[in-house]
């Protein structure tokens, strides 16, 4: 675009890798996925043999050791093509981070492996139908009974349900405890009395899978606790600060995506005697467009580049990068649509579903009202009187 | 563990190439060149061997220099081995010479349970050099496969023809061609390609083929290539009028003068 960002070789290599993944095995499909709404495990399965599920994974279990920034821009290019296949993708990471960030050497060695190199798919589940942005509101319940941990609750809509092996799942060890009464487990597909519920029908991210989880009297090692009890709250909060940036690239990726459409459309529609572009309404929309795209890319890249360099507390740092791509990326596709007029309303063009694939971003992974508020407090910490 | 040899071509990428004037053959040393894409079907068939039997995949090509960085992209995308078989008394060589320089590089590189090449090359499109080398190698030849299984020890080759599809169980070695359309092809690896710059093929020249020159290069090749041009398609028709029984008589007619039917 205007501004080139400074990219590492290595980094050129990656994209150049995903834009290939794309061009073969996504973009002459994502139209029909979204219309069947069908999971089609295809690019998921390039994905894994390209060692793209290996790159935060540490390299000792096979991964690639990579950071937040290699991350997103892997999800930002894998978005441009299509956000379900990402999220698919970037959900699993979501549901990795647990165990790379708090899982033991046993707990790693176990998992960690299968996961980088993308044999098994991960989710994570916290929502419930009465808990969504109140998180602390969760009512599933994990007793321990000698050597186990028996579930028993309902999570909603959880991305990759059923076709994840792997889930992280929130659960309440001890509900008089509050904030500190809650858990995380380590759940398998096959554990007994572990089920997936239907399939949900989304306005967008058609591609990806969405389902509630039921767990009846789900019995389950006490291997399967991640670190202690108790942290339950602490983890998911934890791994959701560092998956924060992946949508935040969702958002650029699809934004990218709906700008180039939109503006080589508008270079060649013709009416009134000239392309629509020259006129100023529609050139002023672009430039504004591409300031938006921009000036998000830019606080998305520097958000995942202070997390890589260590920083402890990025709270506030992450949820401005989701925050803010994320409403831009909403602004710029519904522009995007507007700028195409028929064409962008019309399904046979992919307009339209730049734009519903865009308004999951401002909801989910924490939606950007609650992210306002994390903005807020941590800002309230930042200056003291 | 067994072992897969599959040959691989680089080939000019689309409008890049030049033709030599004088010897009418392909400047390849100064073209873009890319992998034959029916190639890419062939690795994929011998890969997934490797996955599932623990095959030992070597890729070999027979090129000029600049087929190095596409003998880097096959390392990519997972085999254990490249070789590159280069020599200027190579150039100018048709099928046969070609065929006769393979099956030598093949003989050093036994013992191999199987040969893979695709089918045919998207430049010459022949599809002779696979049944060639398997004629001088004196081996089975297999062409056209869709899908290669390897079950209790044993090769079966689906292949499909105008007729329909056979499965044909054969002995190893062998040398199967692989049909372009297959159902699906893996991505390079991200590990690989980060370390591409440190993998280099080995070289085979002439001095370990220790080929006779007559039989190699253009000396080499009983066909010659009379020209190499880019078809441009003149469209060219009749529109004929009238009732259906009169036309049909017509066009069998038509049929029948410029020798299509007897």
């Amino acid at each position: 675009m205007l501004i080139e960002f400074p990219l590492k070789e290595e980094h050129k290599i990656m994209i150049e890798l995903i834009k290939e993944i794309g061009e073969t095995y996504i973009k002459p499909y994502s139209l029909e996925w979204d219309e069947k709404e069908a999971y089609d495990p295809t690019p998921i399965k390039a994905l894994a043999q390209a060692d793209l599920f290996g790159l935060i994974i540490p390299k000792e279990y096979g991964g690639l050791g990579f950071g937040t920034f290699e991350m997103c821009l892997a999800v930002e290019w894998l978005s441009y093509f299509c956000a379900g296949v990402s999220t698919t993708y970037a959900a699993s990471f979501l549901g990795a981070y647990p165990i790379i960030l708090f899982g033991s050497k046993d707990q790693k060695e176990r998992y960690l492996p299968s996961i980088a190199k993308g044999e098994k798919l991960c989710a994570f589940a916290l929502t419930e139908p009465q808990a969504g942005s109140d998180a602390f509101a969760i009512k599933t319940t994990a007793k321990k009974d000698g050597d186990f941990y028996i579930l028993n609750g309902i999570k909603q809509w959880i991305t990759n349900g059923g076709i994840a092996d792997i889930y992280i799942v929130i659960a309440l060890t001890d509900p008089a405890k509050g904030a500190r009464g809650a858990s995380a487990f380590i759940v398998e597909k096959g554990d007994p009395g572990f089920v997936v519920g239907k399939k949900e029908k989304k306005l967008g991210l058609r591609a990806s899978v969405t389902t509630d989880l039921i767990f009846n009297d789900c019995r389950i090692p006490r291997e399967r606790l991640i670190a202690k009890e108790g942290m339950g709250f602490m983890v998911a909060l934890k791994t959701l600060d560092y998956a924060r940036c992946g949508a935040g690239a969702q958002a650029l990726g699809i934004a990218q995506a709906a700008l180039e459409v939109s503006l080589k459309h508008a270079k060649t529609r013709v009416q009134f005697g000239q392309p629509v572009y020259q006129f100023q309404a529609v050139s002023h929309t672009f430039a504004e467009m591409a300031m938006r795209l921009s000036s998000a890319r830019a606080l998305v890249y520097s958000v995942c580049q202070y997390i890589d360099s260590g920083a402890k507390d990025f709270s506030g740092a992450s949820a401005m990068a989701k925050c803010f791509a994320t409403d831009q990326a909403m602004w710029i596709t519904e522009r995007a649509i507007q700028m195409m007029g028929g064409y962008g309303y019309m399904r046979d063009y992919p307009v339209q579903k730049f734009f519903r694939d865009a308004k999951c971003l401002q909801i989910y992974e924490g939606t950007n009202e609650i992210q306002r508020n994390i903005i807020a407090r941590e800002l309230a910490k930042w200056i003291k009187v | 563990m067994g072992r897969i040899v599959v040959c691989i071509k680089g080939v000019p990428k689309p409008g890049t190439v030049k033709v030599d004037k004088e010897t009418h053959t392909l400047r390849r040393e100064s073209a873009e060149l890319i992998l034959n894409p029916p190639d890419r079907s062939a690795l994929e068939v011998a890969l997934r061997l490797k996955d599932q039997a623990n095959f030992e995949v070597i890729a070999i090509s027979m090129g000029p220099p600049n087929m190095v960085p596409v003998l880097q992209k096959v390392y990519a995308l997972g085999v254990d081995d490249i070789y590159l078989i280069s020599d200027k008394a190579f150039a100018g060589s048709d099928t046969l010479a070609t065929s006769r320089i393979l099956a030598r590089a093949l003989s050093l590189l036994s013992p191999f349970d199987l040969v893979i090449m695709g089918a045919r090359s998207i430049d010459g499109e022949t599809g002779q050099v696979p049944p060639e080398t398997a004629s001088l190698l004196n081996l089975p030849s297999i062409t056209y496969v869709k899908e290669l299984r390897f079950v209790d020890g044993k090769f079966i080759a689906i292949r499909e023809d105008d007729f329909g599809e056979e499965e044909i169980e054969f002995p190893s070695p062998a040398v199967v061609s692989i049909t372009p359309e297959i159902d699906y092809v893996r991505p390079p690896s991200l590990k690989r390609l980060l370390s591409l710059k440190d993998v280099n093929p080995k070289v085979l020249t002439n001095a370990e083929l220790n080929l006779d020159e007559a039989d190699i290069g253009l000396s080499g090749s009983p066909t010659q290539v009379a020209d190499v041009f880019e078809k441009t398609l003149v469209s060219r028709g009749e529109i004929f009028e009238g009732e259906p029984d009169e036309l049909a008589e017509k066009l069998i007619e038509i049929l029948k003068e410029k020798g299509f039917l007897a």
